[in-house]
């Protein structure tokens, strides 16, 4: 498919979370991986997040969230994106995310949950499996 | 093994220790390290209590007192926030720490749109005075020191803080209260920053000086190491960013015509304690002294305690894991001893489940008695800085204090922190030490018990704090009903002088009081201040 295209990947810290720690550690991972990494900069509303996505033409974006609001944040997200038509750009999510949301996310359509201490391997292999 | 780099033969015999500061540890130390090392007793320690503080602030430590503890404290709205003030207090627990939720952080009331789903989560939801006379109800303000733990509004919860102490009739000098007000670490740590550089400095140096002219017992800014080491710092920039970014604020306050001697009393310091131990211990003995020098020989101070680094060693946060969670409580007892060993004189531990959410209540108590078993049955306040004197301890102080003193130059050479943050180069600095971090920690160069080595597989689950959704809706309607039975013409008048005075280059804090006073709610003055000030645009840099 787009084996050999380079994945463009949006790193958001939507809300008012301010931890980018994690943001800036994956971003620079994906970077080493050959991704190219836009990250949004913190406090981005989804619609900004979305207007981003659009202009930048990514193929993903990849949401941080550190304080729990990861199940309305995605939510919302994920409605917009739908409405919008624009299913083609995947959605992973990463942060504080507690077992039993993880269900939750992915029935939202989310295609890839992290939560901290995920080993990079397995978030670069999960975005790329997805193209 | 801590956080430190172990290079290891066949054998599996450790042949090579680095600290993350990038101290190399020897096997074993003798005299002739200290002779090396050009220790001096008078000048590098000097007996408990006197100049340069290396051992102690206190002749006694804390044989005269112990130190005092404050768990990081607040959710939900003020009343659940209230009920578990009350529970630690009850408990032994002798200062407060409060915790904000986002919103407020961020200067949002409740009702906003940008505050959905963030309402009590991390903390408590405060619109307006009306919630902290709720969450302080039945607060001893001239016994119970609080932390306000809230930075780019640290200004109108000082103010909201005096104004609910003299509702409740004590009077401004007797209340006492430590706003965290680092707004600086905010942008290179944790993030709750709103406006741009200058005027936010500007707003925690109001602060400053309003409480240096009125509220005599307030220490009104606690500068952050901690946040900059969570981000990825080393020990030794922890420190040394942690002074850069003091000194920004003691220029700014001697520009206003101040002299250092009337307020650097009033600062207090922020420092983290996970890591390895005697990194810790050195990182700590060696700060108190470098900063006694350094306002001695560079700020001309002269009174004696005006040259302490008092402040809060502890927290610990970034240490504790997810995977085996009740190692947490092992971590954060060794986390309490480090803090103990190297005199700290306020102390708080983060709780074995804050690698998920906000602590329950058992689990904050826990971290609690950890600090009491400390004081009361290990024998931490038998006698005064119990390490000195010891080659490997006094070696290393000796070498922590150079490595700081060249993160400092480096600052300086960025052009001071003002510029290194507003450039990035800061936060680019640090967010490339976490990722080098988090790659040894992957490939198992750095040892995380249950995270990279003796790991379980399968977690149990362990019991969590729970969100309750219905608090939104409580606050929610509380401030609409505010809103429409309190003067609205008064708040309008304090709302209009506090944007003069924004506009001005007068104090803003008599107007943020007066404002609070009327029941202006937070949103309503952090708007004045994104009218007049707007927001920062951060550099990301990589």
């Amino acid at each position: 498919m787009k084996d050999k295209k380079r994945i463009r990947i949006l790193i958001a810290k939507p809300g008012l979370d301010g931890h980018d720690r994690g943001a800036k550690v994956v971003s620079l991972a994906l970077r080493d991986a050959g991704m190219e990494v836009l990250y949004s900069g913190l406090h981005q509303s989804v619609d900004l997040i979305i207007a981003v996505a659009i202009q930048e033409a990514v193929d993903v974006i990849g949401l941080s969230i550190m304080t729990g609001a990861h199940l309305p944040i995605c939510a919302r997200l994920m409605k917009e994106l739908q409405e919008k038509n624009l299913t083609d750009i995947f959605v992973v999510a990463g942060g504080v995310i507690p077992k039993n949301d993880i269900l939750k996310l992915e029935q939202m359509g989310v295609k890839g949950i992290f939560p901290g201490g995920t080993r990079f391997e397995i978030i670069i292999d999960t975005i790329r499996a997805l193209f | 093994m801590g956080v430190a780099r172990y290079i290891k033969n066949k054998a599996d015999a450790v042949e090579k220790v680095i600290y993350q500061s990038g101290i190399e540890v020897k096997p074993f130390y003798g005299p002739k390290d200290l002779e090396a090392a050009g220790f001096d007793y008078e000048d590098d320690l000097g007996d408990p209590g006197q100049y340069p503080f290396t051992r102690s602030l206190h002749p006694q430590g804390y044989r005269s007192r112990a130190w005092t503890t404050r768990q990081y404290t607040g959710f939900g709205t003020p009343q659940e926030t209230n009920e578990r003030f009350k529970y630690m207090i009850a408990n032994g627990q002798n200062g407060l720490n409060v915790a904000f939720d986002l919103p407020t952080q961020m200067g949002y009331d409740s009702d906003n749109p940008k505050a959905e789903g963030e309402v009590g989560r991390v903390g408590m939801a405060v619109d307006s005075l009306q919630d902290f006379e709720i969450a302080f109800r039945d607060i001893q303000f001239d016994r119970i020191g609080s932390g306000l733990t809230i930075n780019a509004v640290a200004s109108v919860m000082l103010a909201m803080y005096q104004a609910t102490a003299e509702k409740y009739g004590y009077s401004k000098e007797t209340i006492s209260a430590t706003p965290q007000n680092d707004i600086l670490k905010e942008m290179i740590g944790r993030g709750a920053w709103i406006f741009p550089v200058e005027p936010s400095v500007r707003l925690v140096c109001d602060t400053i000086e309003y409480s240096v002219k009125e509220l005599p017992r307030c220490n009104p800014v606690s500068v952050c190491g901690y946040h900059i080491r969570e981000s990825g710092a080393t020990p030794s920039q922890e420190v040394g960013f942690a002074f850069e970014i003091a000194k920004t604020y003691i220029d700014n306050l001697t520009e206003r015509g101040l002299t250092p001697d009337d307020f650097v009393g009033r600062f207090s310091f922020n420092l983290n304690v996970f890591g390895n131990l005697w990194e810790q211990i050195a990182k700590f003995r060696a700060a108190r002294k470098l900063w006694a020098k350094l306002l001695k020989e560079e700020y001309k101070v002269k009174e004696k305690k005006n040259l302490f680094l008092r402040g809060l060693f502890g927290g610990g946060g970034s240490g504790l894991t997810k995977e085996q969670p009740e190692n947490n409580i092992i971590r954060g007892a060794y986390y309490g001893l480090a803090a103990a060993l190297s005199g700290a004189q306020t102390t708080a531990l983060c709780s074995f489940d804050e690698a998920f959410t906000i602590p329950t209540p058992r689990a904050a108590l826990l971290s609690l008695r950890t600090l009491e078993i400390l004081m009361e049955e290990v024998g931490l306040r038998d006698t005064v800085d119990p390490l000195a004197g010891s080659y490997f301890v006094e070696t290393i102080t000796k070498e922590m204090e150079e490595k700081i003193i060249n993160e400092m130059k480096r600052v300086q050479k960025m052009g001071g922190m003002v510029h290194a943050i507003s450039s990035g180069y800061i936060q680019r600095d640090v967010a490339k030490q976490a990722y080098e971090f988090e790659k040894s920690l992957q490939n198992g160069e750095i040892i995380k018990v249950g995270v990279n080595k003796y790991t379980e597989g399968e977690q149990p689950d362990v019991d969590l704090h729970e969100y309750d959704d219905s608090w939104v809706g409580t606050q929610i309607s509380r401030l609409k009903a505010l809103k429409r039975t309190r003067d609205n013409r008064e708040v309008n008048r304090s709302l209009k002088a506090l944007e003069k005075a924004t506009k001005s280059k007068n104090n803003v804090m008599p107007s943020l009081v007066d404002c609070c006073r009327s029941y202006a709610t937070v949103g309503e003055m952090s708007g004045v201040f994104r009218d007049v000030f707007g927001e920062w645009d951060e550099p990301c840099l990589f």
